[in-house]
């Protein structure tokens, strides 16, 4: 029997997708030994009203720390409590999300318990004593099979690879306090500055449309938006072209230096294809391409091809999906 | 100010990699290697503080085979004034059992800042500069996009999915850096030359004790071949009908 530790990420007082996923990627570990999930979530008071949802996808016990210092993602507070937590609780395995957060809290606490980890990790597995993971390498080039021997077994799961799964257990509330004072942490997030509300993020939007040098200029990624718009549950990226001219943010960037995503749907809107860009999307389930260039790389990665002009194609695109989309 | 970058070298990515016999590594034959681009921002934006400064140094750090030296004299080339190699037979996956290796090296450094990368892509963790922050007591910010350092404290903004984060730190501190803070510079002809003569030393890394190890590598299986639906506006329809049918996304 193995108990595994989920740290649940949450931001402004609402749980993230990727608290759902880590909890449902735990449920699978705990159930191959019959052991019970404890999820982990810190946040401002009030906070723990959130903990019946991870109850409802498999968290056996939910350990919840409120205090107004966690206001904000507290990553030297948050981190002490998780190893705290994970010490004294014995589990086999401890899992985080490879988000911004989840990327900066797991190498903390495995520092803080003098242990290695593996991040990005798109599948764990327990069988008898050993703990094995997937672990794309070299831009996704190569996946590298990984045991770890430590206990606990830290890792942190790249968004999207676990879908939630509705699994109701008790998700009993154990209050837990913080270890420390929380309002005494070195590092302090002074302010959370966040975009249009209601905007999809790239690392939880099923559908991602992405634009490239082929717009040409500035103001023609509003063909890209508009498209987006169509859908309903899209958001916009950008290859890294697009972003070092500034005609988007850096956070819009797909690529090797950039987020790496795994929607549904992938479209790409003039869009060569290069390297950095094909390490950042090639795991997309399904991939459409919009390019007026027939041997462009993206074509060889891309499902379904539209050879032609992307000024005279995205308008009647965003129609014809608009008009697919009635009802929804 | 004191500035220490640790810097990796890391594979060209832009080939087909091989996986070599042993199964667990690959073949480097015919590969290129050179400085992982974040460690170059983070080399940029060390070189850049100190200039700010007027004054102090930036020491740049390597650990691996003697191949590595070739990357730091490419650092030294962009300005930095020393380098110091730990000498492994090759860089370990386990990204504990370098961080403990650098943060012995770095414990009684006196650095008013240490710098990484924020990822390497070959390893493609990300984990190393943090590990080494907690070992040493240090405050770390992950990530960076923004910095600024006044009177012993630092200002950074680091990007979250769809928001920003704007942190602050004092000093000492481990920073991790990402794309955006900077454009590296390249070596000048005369910061080559001067590099052949700077302080290089050699010493071998004190690992830490690896718990992650790699079993086997494999190729993904190739995304079967797809097809052009057509040409123009034209093949609008008929891709709808394959995303509503087939695809099942629509």
């Amino acid at each position: 029997m193995a108990n595994i530790f989920a740290f649940a990420e949450a931001r402004n007082g609402e749980l993230r997708k990727v608290a759902l996923e880590n909890v449902t990627a735990a449920r699978k570990l705990a159930d191959a030994t019959g052991g019970q999930v404890h999820a982990l979530l810190v946040g401002a008071p009030g906070i723990g009203a959130k903990a019946d949802q991870l109850g409802k996808h498999g968290a056996d016990v939910v350990m919840v720390c409120e205090h107004a210092a966690f206001t904000q993602y507290n990553p030297e507070a948050t981190a002490a409590l998780a190893a705290d937590r994970i010490k004294t609780g014995g589990f086999r395995a401890a899992l985080f999300s490879t988000s911004a957060q989840g990327r900066d809290l797991a190498p903390r606490v495995a520092g803080k318990l003098r242990i290695g980890l593996v991040s990005d990790v798109t599948s764990v597995e327990l069988s008898g004593d050993t703990f094995t993971a997937k672990h794309p390498i070299n831009i996704g080039k190569v996946i590298a099979t990984v045991t770890i021997a430590g206990t606990p077994a830290i890792v942190s799961i790249r968004p999207n690879t676990y879908a939630p799964v509705v699994n109701q257990k008790p998700g009993t509330v154990e209050n837990v306090t913080p270890v420390g004072d929380p309002s005494a942490a070195r590092v302090v997030v002074k302010e959370l500055v966040t975009g249009s509300a209601g905007k999809l993020d790239l690392a939880e939007a099923p559908v991602i449309i992405a634009g490239g040098r082929g717009l040409k200029a500035a103001e023609n990624f509003k063909l890209v938006e508009d498209l987006a718009d169509a859908f309903g549950n899209a958001a916009v990226g950008a290859t890294r072209a697009i972003t070092d001219d500034g005609w988007r943010p850096h956070s819009d960037q797909i690529g090797q230096t950039g987020r790496l995503v795994s929607p549904e749907l992938y479209v790409a809107v003039g869009i060569s294809g290069a390297v950095q860009h094909l390490a950042g999307m090639r795991t997309s389930k399904t991939i459409v391409a919009i390019n007026k260039d027939k041997e462009a790389p993206i074509f060889k990665v891309a499902d379904y091809g539209i050879v032609g002009d992307v000024f005279e194609i995205m308008p009647v695109l965003t129609a014809a999906v608009k008009e697919a989309r009635k009802g929804h | 100010m004191k500035i220490a970058v640790c810097i990796k070298r890391v594979p060209d990515m832009d080939v087909r990699f091989r996986i070599a016999a042993d199964g667990t590594s690959l073949d480097e034959a015919g590969v290129k290697f050179d400085l992982n681009d974040f460690d170059a921002w983070a080399v940029e934006a060390a070189l850049q503080l100190k200039e700010k400064a007027g004054s102090g140094e930036v020491v740049v750090l390597s650990l691996g085979p003697n191949a590595v030296q070739e990357t730091l004299r490419k650092a030294l080339s962009m300005g930095a004034d020393r380098a110091v190699h730990l000498q492994a037979d090759k860089i370990p996956f386990d990204g504990f059992a370098i961080a403990t290796a650098l943060a012995a090296e770095l414990k009684d450094g006196a650095y008013d800042l240490i710098l990484f990368g924020k990822l390497a892509p070959d390893s493609s963790n990300g984990i190393t500069g943090t590990i080494v922050a907690e070992l040493l007591d240090l405050p770390c910010v992950t990530a960076i996009s923004k910095l600024d350092i006044a009177n012993g404290r630092g200002t950074a903004k680091r990007e979250l999915e769809g928001a920003q984060e704007i942190v602050e730190f004092p000093l000492p501190a481990v920073l991790t850096i990402d794309e955006g803070l900077n454009a590296a510079r390249y070596p000048s002809l005369k910061g080559i030359m001067a590099a052949k003569k700077k302080p290089l030393e050699s010493r071998p890394a004190a690992l830490g004790e690896p718990t992650v190890q790699i079993e086997k590598l494999d190729l993904p299986p190739e995304r079967a071949a797809g097809r052009i639906v057509g040409e123009g506006a034209a093949a609008v329809p008929e891709l709808i009908r394959l995303l509503q049918t087939e695809a099942k996304v629509l």
